[in-house]
């Protein structure tokens, strides 16, 4: 009986976390396109569930929620699950969509899809090599070693994100207070792309007309026969087909012109609509929530030695939600950047994946932040990893994505004035 | 040249239906080789003898304008879009067979079009959901062309066809259906363009 209501509540929000990573499937990622194979809605939402799940593990350790067994049970269990849909399940129907869009594997699609996710396995072994990663006590065939790769993974990944992040907010907040887009801007640019658009429908007209009358005159050439037919085709070169390629040349440039403006004229719509959305109240908020994430990772710099239980948990709270909003917001912009109806199912996997990695090295790198009585329960069920390795791991790969994420973003910073100013 | 009137014919549909390659066969007479992703809009133009062989014949230039994008697009690209919407004289809605939800898209992609239209009648926006009255009372002719039917297995052409006939039904529009590759090139007759 003590076994079973500690069950159900873990069920209970587990089947919600299901719930919500199903409509977010359905509404968000793939309100546009039809969905055939169910398979990868449900690794979408298993994948989501076991990792929110794991947060929810978190948060009842710190508020010493049910019995320590119960807790450690789940979270063993938790882990192998997800350690299992991570390394064997979503690898390998990745690997199966992948070969299904490519006509010549068709054939024998299990077969291959097999290949793949033997090679994915090599390369995922061959991690840990270059890491010192796993102290040499442990086994080959240990969990140790699998949550080690996945935690590499997963925190090379979150710091790439927050280092980008980390620069991207503060730049976008100041750069459209900058920039300063009127209405009359947006009106000039769409007058020129219309007038363009105007022009090589003049010229295809040209070209149109002008090719019917080649086509009429070369029936009636191809009636006259007789000497006097060859002569006049030889004496007589139709004029219009030098003509007919430079009129076609100008169009082509005419339309990658029209093409820049459209993008132009997109770009500066975007820009005019989050000027107004940061000016609102939700605008503002979200910024703030935004930035606390880099201020968290100043503070943790500083080392602060007081930390209270109510403080910890608010915080491990608000990071965990401000992290998966974060990533389900982006991996929702990449994802309608990328994918057509081909591809859409192979990115949702892999999108899959790399939420679960995220989530697992989440849990990982939050160890720090947890005081001392609750690592111990991170420690027992992750077994002895070399946790210092991995955050000195984040450190540097943050630093390096927001070193050039500053270098991106000005060298593009500094071609965009230059556009305008040919406006 | 001057005495020929413009047409203005909007192409709509998902990204990855065939209309690029429909407009191309359309106006160049030949089947596109590498279709492309659409950035923006292309235009493209068909010389059209309207009546031919009476004496009342005209010969029309038909511009066919092929909005890229699809319907889940950022706002800021509707907004761009819609500057390609004004003063349309008809609209070829393009849907893949193959695909259910780029018919229903469908309903979405002229709902856009035509609100821009900005109609006598006041077509208010919703958010997508389909109103059977704007249609009816809609002064701009709609042609639904499916594409990609040779690609349907032979025991579901029945139930799509079906389908289809529904949708274009609703939409108050004509329907033509095409193979992929459109080898069986079909002279269009824009019907639905009177212009006296």
């Amino acid at each position: 009986e003590e076994c079973l209501s500690p069950t159900c509540s873990f069920c209970t929000p587990q089947v919600l976390f299901f719930g919500f990573g199903w409509l977010f499937f359905m509404r968000q990622l793939f309100k546009d396109y039809e969905v055939r194979h169910y398979i990868v809605q449900v690794v979408f939402s298993v994948t989501f569930a076991f990792s929110c799940t794991m947060f929810e593990l978190i948060i009842f350790e710190i508020l010493g929620a049910l019995s320590s067994t119960s807790r450690y049970f789940h979270w063993k269990l938790n882990l192998y699950v997800i350690l299992l849909v991570l390394i064997f399940v979503v690898p390998f129907y990745i690997g199966y969509f992948v070969v299904s869009n490519i006509r010549l594997l068709q054939r024998q699609k299990l077969l291959f899809a097999c290949v793949v996710w033997f090679t994915f396995m090599y390369f995922f072994w061959k991690l840990g090599d270059p890491f010192p990663i796993l102290s040499p006590k442990h086994g080959i065939l240990s969990i140790e070693q699998l949550i080690s790769r996945v935690g590499v993974i997963g925190v090379t990944l979150m710091a790439l994100l927050s280092g980008f992040g980390a620069v991207n907010c503060p730049y976008t907040y100041m750069s459209y207070f900058l920039r300063n887009v009127t209405d009359s801007d947006i009106l000039a640019l769409e007058r020129r792309l219309l007038q363009t658009m105007d022009m090589i429908v003049s010229k295809k007209k040209r070209i149109a007309m002008t090719r019917r009358q080649m086509y009429q005159r070369g029936e009636d050439q191809s009636k006259q026969t007789g000497i006097w037919g060859m002569i006049r085709s030889v004496t007589s070169p139709p004029p219009n087909s030098e003509n007919l390629s430079l009129i076609q040349q100008e169009v082509d440039a005419l339309e990658e012109l029209s093409r820049q403006l459209f993008l132009e004229t997109v770009d500066l719509q975007a820009t005019k609509e989050r000027i107004e959305y940061s000016k609102t109240f939700q605008g503002k908020y979200f910024n703030v929530l935004g930035y606390f994430f880099s201020i968290y990772c100043v503070w943790k710099i500083f080392m602060v030695k007081f930390w209270s239980q109510h403080i910890s948990f608010i915080l491990v709270g608000i990071i965990i939600v401000t992290s998966i909003r974060g990533l389900l917001i982006t991996l929702t912009k990449f994802f309608y950047a990328i994918s057509s109806s081909k591809s859409s199912n192979v990115i949702v996997l892999v999108l899959a994946q790399i939420m679960g990695m995220y989530f697992v090295s989440s849990v990982l790198l939050m160890r720090m932040s947890m005081p001392l009585e609750y690592r111990t329960i991170v420690t027992e069920v992750l077994g002895e990893l070399q946790f210092n390795f991995y955050h000195r791991w984040f450190d540097v790969i943050f630093l390096v994505s927001a070193l050039s994420s500053i270098l991106f973003l000005y060298l593009a910073h500094k071609q965009a004035p230059e556009k305008h100013m040919t406006m | 040249m001057a005495s020929l009137d413009r047409i203005k014919v909007l192409v709509l549909g998902d990204s990855g239906v065939g209309k690029s390659s429909l407009v191309h066969l359309l106006c160049q007479n030949q089947v596109l080789g590498n279709p492309s992703w659409t950035v923006g809009c292309s235009v493209d133009v068909r010389v059209h003898d309207y009546k031919e062989g009476t004496p009342e014949e005209k010969t029309f230039y038909i511009e066919l304008w092929d909005v890229g994008g699809s319907v889940g697009s950022a706002s800021s690209v509707k907004s761009t879009r819609a500057v390609f919407y004004s003063s349309v004289n008809g609209i070829i809605l393009v849907h893949d067979l193959t695909n259910k939800k780029s018919s229903q898209n469908l309903y979405r992609w002229s709902l856009e079009a035509l609100n821009k239209d900005s109609s006598p009648t006041g077509v208010i926006v919703t958010n997508g959901d389909y109103d059977r009255e704007k249609f009816a009372e809609n002064p701009v002719p709609l042609l639904m062309i499916g594409t990609k039917f040779d690609q349907i297995p032979e025991n579901k052409r029945n139930d799509v066809l079906t389908r289809t006939a529904f949708l274009s039904e609703d939409f108050n529009a004509e329907e033509i259906n095409l193979m992929t590759g459109f080898t069986d090139r079909k002279r269009f007759n824009f019907k639905n363009l009177h212009y006296d």
